[in-house]
């Protein structure tokens, strides 16, 4: 579906891609990680026909600068920062779904699914929402459409535990018809949503491996948490889960989305000294 | 088609919900508020009364405004747009250049020429309450001078909006832009003529390749349409062009050089990086 070719991308002398080769098939979910400099934003801008750049860059056998509209009706793009947009948020909406061919209606029901109140914020401007509401809304313009190619940057980086489990769940409908390609500084953010990992360094590839697709995006754990005794500051953390506290048992117990197992035990790693007993048990699908 | 118009409409309303907008709006509106107040239909210059004298002293004001506003917020809020990641997001969806560019340009156009156009009309809206008679015809010739006043230098901005990359550098070039255009009004002008001895024929052409000198000479034409306040490049003028010919000219000259403009900024900004 993507070929890239021996791309080359210098910034006034600095090369800032080096040479770039890939190959992605559709159906892959590829983890593009690297650390700041690395070249991750610059390898997506020209995906998206941004850049000028050497080498060849394809999307399903089209030139995505040439071909723009083309291309891009098929790309649902998630930048990393918002853009500060004065535009009310029903505009930006229609603005969006009239160039993609998407009905607004789509767009405003992804939006609602992660728990944004999509008619309480038409009329209010997209600079003035908050990082996790800008962010649903994103996804959902990016989500509400039929997109063929989602590239997705730190995606789930600003959505709460309630909202990852959701935006996971649209993802896992997408797997069969859609290649994701999901740009992060740590692996551990995207590391079970994906089906393929990307390091790049200095505008190089430096790793390209298949890993095990363990189905985490479709997925669910049941957890319980058994503390010495009650804490108010695990308590904080776990209600952000939607976790519910039995006092008899000092039991914390809740659902987590499997893709985000690896999240909610960084979270709890900060209190283990509280803890006695931890069970994660993953429902049969 | 469709691309190109929501572009359109998708400026226009990010436009007007900035503080530009409001200042911009606030100025033009003020400066008819203000005539009105202080009397200036009342007043006499050269014959002039009425709302012929309004609409003179409007449109030497808008002149002298007009040029640099139009560069600087133009230059201001499209390399802005660039600088904060807009351009990345609103690019990634599926919009053709041409459109984006040319949909950015009109609505842009809309922008900035109605509150200058509003204005206009409603001191035409207030005379006309207050029984002042209504020169048609001139209100006709100010409103195409302005308009094309308007595409002269929102083409200029989109230009240099493409070529800079960042604000700072963007807002240097209007500026500098705008000088240049101002000290070849008179001074260089003049001190090439002194210096270099210059033939009158290419002083004038020289003087008429600059936007602010056509608008200033048409402007003066329709209250002194022979030009005597030029002194002998009235005759060059005249003989060149005729007394309509000029104001044909005046009106067609910068709106081209405008949409030249402008076109040169759609092959920069096609050739190069968006974001």
């Amino acid at each position: 579906m993507i070929r890239l070719e021996n791309v080359t991308k210098t910034f006034r002398g600095a090369r800032v891609l080096d040479g770039i080769s890939l190959n992605v098939d559709l159906g892959e979910r590829i983890a593009l990680i690297g650390s700041n400099g690395a070249g991750k934003t610059t390898l997506i801008r020209c995906l998206l026909g941004e850049y000028v750049h050497d080498g060849v860059v394809t999307v399903d056998g089209i030139n995505p600068r040439k071909a723009r509209a083309e291309v891009l009706a098929q790309v649902g793009f998630v930048p990393q920062l918002p853009p500060p947009l004065k535009m009310p948020v029903g505009q930006l909406i229609n603005f969006a779904a009239g160039l993609c061919g998407t009905e607004p209606a789509r767009i405003d029901d992804i939006a609602r699914r992660l728990g944004l109140q999509i008619d309480g914020i038409r009329s209010r401007q997209f600079v003035r929402l908050s990082g996790g509401m800008k962010q649903k809304l994103l996804i959902a313009i990016a989500l509400g459409r039929d997109a063929r190619l989602l590239i997705m940057d730190e995606p789930a980086a600003n959505l709460d535990p309630e909202a990852r489990k959701i935006f996971f769940d649209i993802l896992a409908e997408r797997v069969k018809d859609a290649t994701m390609i999901m740009s992060s500084h740590r692996l551990d953010e995207v590391s079970a949503l994906v089906n393929r990992v990307i390091e790049m360094d200095t505008g190089r590839i430096v790793l390209d491996d298949k890993v095990a697709d363990m189905g985490t995006l479709h997925s669910r754990l049941d957890c319980q948490i058994v503390l010495k005794h009650a804490d108010p500051a695990i308590a904080k953390a776990l209600e952000s889960w939607k976790f519910s506290f039995d006092p008899a048992s000092t039991a914390w117990s809740g659902e987590i989305a499997g893709a985000d197992r690896l999240r909610f035990l960084g979270v709890v790693s900060r209190y283990t000294g509280l803890v006695t007993k931890l069970d994660m048990t993953e429902r049969p699908h | 088609m469709k691309q190109f118009w929501l572009t359109a409409r998708l400026d226009i309303v990010e436009s007007l919900r900035a503080r530009w907008f409001q200042v911009y709006t606030l100025v033009f509106g003020g400066i008819v508020a203000l005539l009105f107040l202080f009397g200036l239909t009342e007043s006499r210059v050269l014959g002039f009364i009425g709302l012929s004298r309004l609409l003179v002293t409007y449109i030497q004001l808008t002149m002298a405004i007009l040029p640099i506003f139009v560069l600087i917020t133009t230059v201001r809020s499209v390399a802005g747009d660039r600088e904060a990641g807009v351009f990345e997001y609103l690019l990634s969806l599926p919009v053709s250049l041409w459109a984006w560019f040319w949909g950015k340009f009109v609505g842009r156009y809309i922008v900035i020429f109605m509150p200058v156009f509003a204005a206009m009309v409603l001191a035409v809206a207030w005379a006309t309450v207050q029984n002042i008679e209504v020169p048609w015809g001139m209100f006709a010739y100010y409103t195409a001078l302005i308009a094309a006043m308007a595409m002269c230098f929102l083409g200029f901005g989109m230009l240099i909006s493409s070529i800079a990359r960042t604000t700072d550098v963007a807002q240097g070039a209007a500026f500098l832009t705008w000088l240049l255009f101002l000290l070849f009004l008179d001074l260089i002008l003049l001190g090439v003529m002194i210096q270099e001895r210059i033939a009158p024929e290419l002083a004038v052409t020289i003087a008429l390749a600059n936007p602010l000198q056509v608008f200033r000479t048409a402007a003066l034409s329709m209250f002194d349409p022979h030009l005597i306040v030029l002194g002998p490049s009235a005759y060059v003028i005249l003989d060149l062009f005729g007394t309509e010919g000029y104001k044909v000219f005046a009106v067609v000259y910068p709106a081209l050089l405008g949409i030249v403009s402008a076109g040169l900024g759609f092959l920069v900004f096609r050739r190069g990086d968006l974001p």
